[in-house]
């Protein structure tokens, strides 16, 4: 270890959690202090890393000094960084609530090792450069992602993560393949090389089965068939973790690429979108049928997937170079809106008791700030002004219009009302009041807890008026300069 | 046919192998072995890509690749098993 | 430049901040909630009286917020907000006073007064709205803010109403989002600007720009109630009775019928859209909901949905004096937007002090009310007389400079419309005054006997009835809503 290591941002980023990991590991009675000095710590790092970002616009430190392609390099720019901070920030609101909703003493001891190494995974994710570390990161995600489905330790959870395991594996598998085809052909792994790669035919094969690993892992319909019960039936800040950062990992790979590598067809554009609005009807019909809240949810974050497949399809291959940023807006819209709403939902489930949808009604206890909080959640969700999810939306059917291509306007709109409709029979639970026996407890449910997923729900909606510096942020450093 | 070519169609067949295991095998151990087949399959690719006509000495990069990825792949295989025991119990418990 | 350049951001806030502390306050503290509420509106109404001050006087309020690299939120304070803005808040404080009353012993009262606050914060926001965007995000807040106060009451009968409100409101919010895009993509802007913004590309994109006023003035029409959009407004009856006066008066069709005003004056600019040959099928389809909203309403018992029905007729008169193209139908739909608010709300305030008092929900039960309740009675009357246009009251004042308009516009069907309507509203109205006042209490055996109505319920709508009353008596007086139309007008026809 030299001087340098330690005074770099970015290499706090991915030690601090992995170094965190350990220690909570290690001395599991202090697990949550350990745990939530990290995440505060890895905040600090990130914020850091923001300011110096906003001076350089990207920064890049060979770790140990050791060059690529032996050595790893950290490379930092606004996308980055605004990955990061959605994870940082994310992170620490649903450690707050974990607090409060991890209640068994084994749930608390393993929670905060599993969430510490799946924040290692995911900084690695966003500041890795060569694709064989994105590779051992998304394994890393995956290993701690499938530890946090299984952590409620009911039957259903270790199914559901058994399956989220087999499909997380074979994704990874099919991008170590792609890794392996890229090497063959260029000898190089970094992002640099592969911008300079003149495109062929062998390259793209590489891509393609780079991309179907990342479209399995990120759960774009058809490769969804794992999510929903593994989103469904993990705890609350799993849950949170797992749909609003997780999935978000392996499409932040999938922009990466499709712009160092961009795809070589117009048609391939128009399949992923097709592939989206495939994703976006399905999701919608299920959450539309689902039963139980939480399944709702989580079948909407598969609707949701489709839609930012549809924000990067939406002006076609020329387009490219804008769509990305409608798909990144949508990316941290859905990031903070999702996990609100997931955490929201648990604490709705703790206090009624149930989260069984249409007898949401029949409670005579009402969690008032958790249902609000899943209201505002939903409504950025939906994508209403002027959250950040209607700046997305906006971007994504601005783009479209202007391409014309009415198409991904008119699947835009059908998802948009059919989430509307999704989500009002959650509100109809709420509001109901006729087949009730018995008072209302007067305003129940006003607790701490309350308070992070009320605090991400609002930063979803008010981030919508910070748009406009958001964006000229995620522009800052892209990518290497070597596209507009 | 020169030996890496035969040894990247092997690698190539041997990852198609464990693909459809992966995606048709009804049991929890035979998914798990055939990923294991698609890891071997991948391995061979990397260990392709670093052949070099002799005399010149392969290249030293996949093969650093390839140790990593063996490593995270038993690690993969050992959080898989355990988990297929530990549904094996619970489901024995829901049948008592 | 103005003293106080933030005075709209101020008015817009006073009810917006207002609203999460009206939630946060419990059930038990009504005083409280009573201080904030009557604080909160008439902190607003010198507020806004000090703006309209400025604005007379000629002072420019603009602010502006970038939201999206060239789209701005933006906040303005011009003649035509004002109208709008002053009518939400003296209607705001009035209807505040008649909720406080309505709601005293009536459960969630923090959540309704929460969403009371934020459903008016709305409406500022629309009225002050300086571009289409802006517009669209207040909208939508509007929708989100009245869907539960429709459903107050949480039973499956107001679920149901409630979802089908939803559905009207948010698909034409989302048509409106298309429009906007639609804007933003052909004209680079969406200011609202006298005169319009499209008059260069229609020459070039004839057929987009028509289809666009036809995706904007339906997406609008849908809040107006104009037809075939109306069906959610009888439905959504089932509110509490200042939910109804607030939405019917203020609030939902008001918003849509004022934005359909700032759609055809700002951004299209009268001219283009005569030149685009939009204007003519607009009138003719504001003809036709006028007719139908009267007809439908004669056939209804229920007294909230025959008022429901005639506000779907009322309504578009506002839409056919804009479309009739003509300043002084422009007058008259301006005036109308502020007279139809008073009648309205008199109308349902009454209504619900009917219920509370008497338990009287149907127009075949209202007989010899008028001796029971005569306070409420006579203000319902003094508003149903000035509906149907009688002189020199509200309602006539509107429709004389309506009918005006038509002949100056070439367009002498609309004297006969107008005839034809006010004989309609004669229709559907005389029988309730005549079966209030003249006919004796049919009897109190089925139960239901007089029960004395606080201030709080009987002193509001007698207010807005001497405002009917003011109104169209002193209809050419400096500063009445009139002469205030008139100013306005000249800025929209650039007079």
């Amino acid at each position: 270890m030299n001087n340098l290591m330690s005074l770099d941002p970015m290499t706090l980023a991915l030690f601090l959690p992995l170094f965190g990991a350990m220690a909570a590991f290690i001395a599991p009675r202090a697990a949550s202090v350990i745990g939530l000095a990290t995440v505060l710590a890895n905040l600090g790092a990130v914020g850091w890393l923001a300011f110096e970002i906003r001076a350089a616009a990207e920064l890049i430190t060979p770790l140990g000094g050791w060059a690529p392609p032996l050595g790893i390099a950290l490379r930092a720019d606004g996308l980055s960084v605004a990955m990061l901070a959605l994870t940082g920030a994310v992170g620490l609101l649903v450690s707050f609530s974990a607090l409060d909703a991890l209640r068994d003493a084994r749930q608390r001891q393993y929670f905060w090792p599993l969430w510490l190494l799946l924040l290692t995974g995911l900084n690695g994710v966003y500041l890795g450069t060569d694709i064989f570390n994105l590779y051992v990161m998304i394994e890393v995600i995956a290993l701690a992602a499938v530890g946090l489905t299984v952590l409620s330790g009911t039957r259903e959870a270790v199914r559901a993560g058994l399956e989220y395991m087999y499909a997380s594996i074979l994704g990874a598998l099919l991008f170590l393949m792609g890794v392996g085809f890229v090497y063959l052909q260029l000898g190089r792994l970094d992002f640099a090389g592969l911008i300079a790669a003149t495109p062929s035919a062998a390259l793209s094969a590489a891509l393609a089965l780079m991309v179907v690993g990342l479209l399995l892992k990120t759960a774009l319909f058809p490769l969804h068939f794992w999510l929903p019960a593994a989103h469904a039936n993990a705890t609350a800040p799993a849950s949170a973790l797992l749909s609003g950062l997780v999935v978000k990992a392996a499409l932040y790979i999938f922009l990466r690429l499709s712009t160092y590598m961009p795809l070589p067809d117009e048609i391939l554009v128009t399949l992923l979108g097709a592939l989206g609005a495939g994703a976006l009807l399905w999701g919608s019909v299920q959450a539309l049928r689902a039963e139980r809240l939480k399944l709702l949810v989580a079948w909407s974050t598969v609707a949701q997937i489709g839609l930012i497949f549809i924000a990067f399809a939406r002006a076609g291959q020329v387009g490219l170079v804008e769509s990305w940023k409608a798909a990144a807006l949508l990316i941290l819209a859905h990031g903070i809106a999702k996990s609100a709403m997931f955490l929201a939902a648990g604490r709705i489930k703790d206090e009624v008791g149930h989260d069984i949808i249409r007898d949401l009604d029949r409670s005579a206890i009402r969690p008032t700030l958790a249902q609000f909080t899943f209201a505002l959640a939903a409504i950025s969700l939906i994508g209403l002004p002027p959250s950040l999810g209607f700046i997305g939306k906006w971007s994504l059917m601005e783009g479209a219009l202007q391409a014309g291509y009415w198409h991904w306007v008119v699947a835009t709109m059908v998802g948009t009302l059919l989430s509307v409709a999704y989500f009002s029979r959650v509100f109809a639970g709420f509001l109901r009041f006729d087949r009730m026996q018995g008072a209302l407890a007067e305003h129940k449910g006003w607790a701490l807890a309350d308070l992070a997923p009320l605090t991400l729900a609002l930063a979803a909606i008010s981030l919508g008026l910070m748009a406009a510096p958001i964006l000229s942020f995620i522009e800052l450093g892209y990518p290497f300069g070597a596209m507009p | 046919m020169t030996p890496d070519l035969i040894y990247g169609l092997t690698g190539i067949a041997v990852f198609a192998i464990g693909l459809v295991g992966a995606l048709c095998a009804q049991d929890r151990l035979r998914r798990v072995l055939a990923l294991k087949l698609c890891s071997v399959g991948a391995g061979f690719i990397l260990v392709v890509a670093a052949w070099r006509e002799p005399p010149a000495s392969p290249d030293p990069v996949p093969h650093a690749l390839v140790i990593t990825g063996i490593v995270v792949m038993v690690s993969a295989t050992a959080v898989a098993l355990a988990l297929i025991r530990r549904l094996q119990t619970l489901e024995a418990e829901a049948d008592e | 430049m103005s003293d106080v350049p933030l005075l709209p951001l101020f008015i817009l806030m006073t009810s917006l901040l207002a609203s999460p502390v009206l939630f946060a306050l419990p059930e038990s503290a009504a005083r409280l909630r009573t201080a904030i509420n009557l604080g909160m509106a008439m902190l607003k109404l010198a507020l806004v009286a000090w703006l309209g001050w400025k604005v007379g006087q000629g002072v420019v309020y603009d602010l502006r917020f970038t939201m999206l690299p060239g789209l701005e939120f933006k906040l303005q304070a011009d003649p035509l907000a004002m109208l709008f803005i002053s009518l939400s808040a003296v209607l705001w404080l009035i209807t505040t006073i008649y909720s406080i009353g309505y709601l005293e012993h009536g459960p969630h009262r923090a959540r309704f007064f929460g969403f009371f606050s934020l459903c008016v914060a709305a409406t500022v926001g629309i009225a002050m709205a300086g571009n289409l965007f802006t517009f669209l995000i207040f909208y939508e807040l509007l929708t989100l803010a009245t869907y539960p106060l429709v459903i107050h009451r949480g039973t499956a009968e107001a679920l149901r109403a409630g979802r089908i409100y939803l559905i009207y409101t948010l698909a034409g919010g989302l048509v409106l989002l298309i429009g906007t895009l639609g804007l933003w993509v052909l004209a680079g802007t969406t200011d609202f600007t006298p005169g319009g913004v499209l008059e260069d590309v229609v020459t070039e994109h004839r057929l987009a720009a028509q289809i666009l006023f036809v995706v904007l003035v339906g997406a609008l029409g849908v809040k107006a109630a104009l037809f075939p959009f109306h069906a959610w407004l009888p439905i959504a009856m089932v509110a509490p009775a200042p939910v109804s006066a607030l939405l019917h008066a203020v609030a939902v069709v008001k918003a849509g019928a004022f934005g359909i005003m700032r759609v055809v004056y700002e951004v299209f600019g009268i001219e283009t859209a005569q030149a685009l040959g939009m204007t003519a099928p607009l009138a003719a389809l504001a003809g036709i909901t006028i007719i139908y909203g009267s007809l439908k309403a004669i056939t209804q018992d229920d007294i909230k949905k025959r008022l429901a029905y005639s506000t779907v007729s009322q309504v578009s008169y506002i839409t056919l004096g804009v479309a009739l193209a003509s300043p002084i139908a422009a007058v008259g739909a301006l005036a109308h937007l502020i007279h139809q608010g008073l009648m309205k709300i008199t109308m349902f305030m009454a209504a619900g002090n009917l219920a509370e008092g008497l338990g009287v929900k149907k127009v075949s039960q209202m007989d010899g009310v008028g001796r029971e309740m005569p306070g409420t009675m006579l203000a319902f009357s003094a508003a149903a007389l000035a509906m149907i246009g009688l002189p020199p009251l509200a309602g006539f004042v509107s429709k004389w400079y309506l009918a005006q308009g038509g002949l100056d516009a070439g367009a002498g069907w609309v004297i006969a419309l107008l005839l034809g309507s006010s004989l309609l509203n004669a229709i559907y109205f005389l029988p309730m005054l005549h079966r209030a006042w003249f006919r004796d209490r049919a009897d109190t055996a089925s139960g239901t006997s007089y029960r004395q109505i606080g201030w709080m319920l009987a002193a509001p709508p007698i207010t807005t009835a001497l405002m009917v009353l003011a109104v169209g008596g002193f209809a050419n007086a400096p500063f009445s809503p009139l002469e205030w139309t008139r100013f306005v007008v000249a800025i929209e026809y650039q007079e």
